[in-house]
């Protein structure tokens, strides 16, 4: 099973589960390494990361910067509390929009699954309602995508449905 | 038709008033209990209240000096929609990174056949 799951758990949780078809060392690796992680941790199309600080040790600085190439952007700061090589990582981070988000409080467990990784990642947040506000904000950019699709449709005068 | 989706677009498109939908997911509140945790005066809350509902989004009831806000049939479609946006940016990443990987373990990941994407 490749495919992603995103739940809400209890009232302060998110877990997002997946399978890669690689090795617990290299999912790690391209999660913590800034080269790594610049390729992949994007969002939407269009999008780069530019800065990427990643201190890979206990009590090490996170710094993620976005660009949508248009003077668009926000970044992520963070610290990491534990490192298991290869296996676990407990970190902490907020977003800045640009005012910070309360923490977020992360762990990511790579576990061989197969010839595999099955990762599980599990976020708590302080109280339900940050949760609520995060969901939502994390939508962000995918509003903007959606509303270049909207303007289209808005176009089009009666065939617009809605999906 | 397309009015309606054009008044709950621009309705969506304030982070304040995403957060207040994703709040009343969880179950009806007063102005006064969304003011608190927005940190926000209640008349600013009712003011997105108001846009909210011009939208469609949400509905409100009478309850004595109460007036709980609920989200509409529309609002929950309009977060799950979210939901899958926000599904679909964490997807893309997770694509890119089986690719990275692929990169790293060309040998491993060989194995596992490219199934085409069908979305």
């Amino acid at each position: 099973m490749s495919k992603m799951s995103l739940k809400t758990e209890g009232e302060t949780h998110v877990v997002v589960t997946r399978h890669f078809a690689a090795s617990p060392e290299a999912v790690y690796r391209a999660h913590t390494e800034p080269k790594l992680v610049q390729k992949w941790m994007l969002g939407p199309e269009g999008w780069t990361m530019p800065v990427c600080i990643s201190e890979v040790r206990p009590g090490g600085k996170i710094r993620y910067e976005w660009s949508n190439g248009k003077g668009g952007g926000f970044h992520l700061t963070g610290e990491y509390l534990e490192l298991e090589p290869y296996r676990r990582i407990v970190h902490v981070e907020r977003m800045h929009l640009p005012d910070p988000t309360p923490d977020n409080h992360i762990e990511t467990r790579f576990d061989a699954d197969g010839s595999g990784t099955f990762m599980t990642m599990r976020m708590t947040l302080p109280d339900a309602q940050t949760r609520a506000a995060m969901l939502a904000s994390g939508m962000e950019s995918g509003m903007e995508a959606s509303y270049v699709r909207l303007d289209e449709l808005i176009q089009e005068p009666v065939t617009a449905g809605s999906r | 038709m397309t009015t309606n989706l054009d008044v709950a677009f621009s309705a969506l498109s304030d982070g304040t008033r995403r957060a207040i939908l994703a709040r009343l997911a969880q179950g009806e509140a007063t102005v006064m209990e969304l003011a608190e945790p927005f940190e926000m005066t209640q008349p600013a809350i009712s003011q997105h209240l108001k846009v909210l509902e011009e939208a469609g989004l949400i509905t409100s009831r009478v309850e004595g000096a109460r007036r709980p806000r609920r989200l509409s049939k529309a609002g929950i479609d309009a977060l799950d929609q979210w939901l899958a946006m926000l599904r679909k940016a964490l997807e893309q990443n997770y694509s890119r990174l089986d690719e990275v990987l692929a990169e790293m373990e060309p040998k491993r990941t060989k194995k596992t056949k490219k199934k085409g994407e069908t979305r």
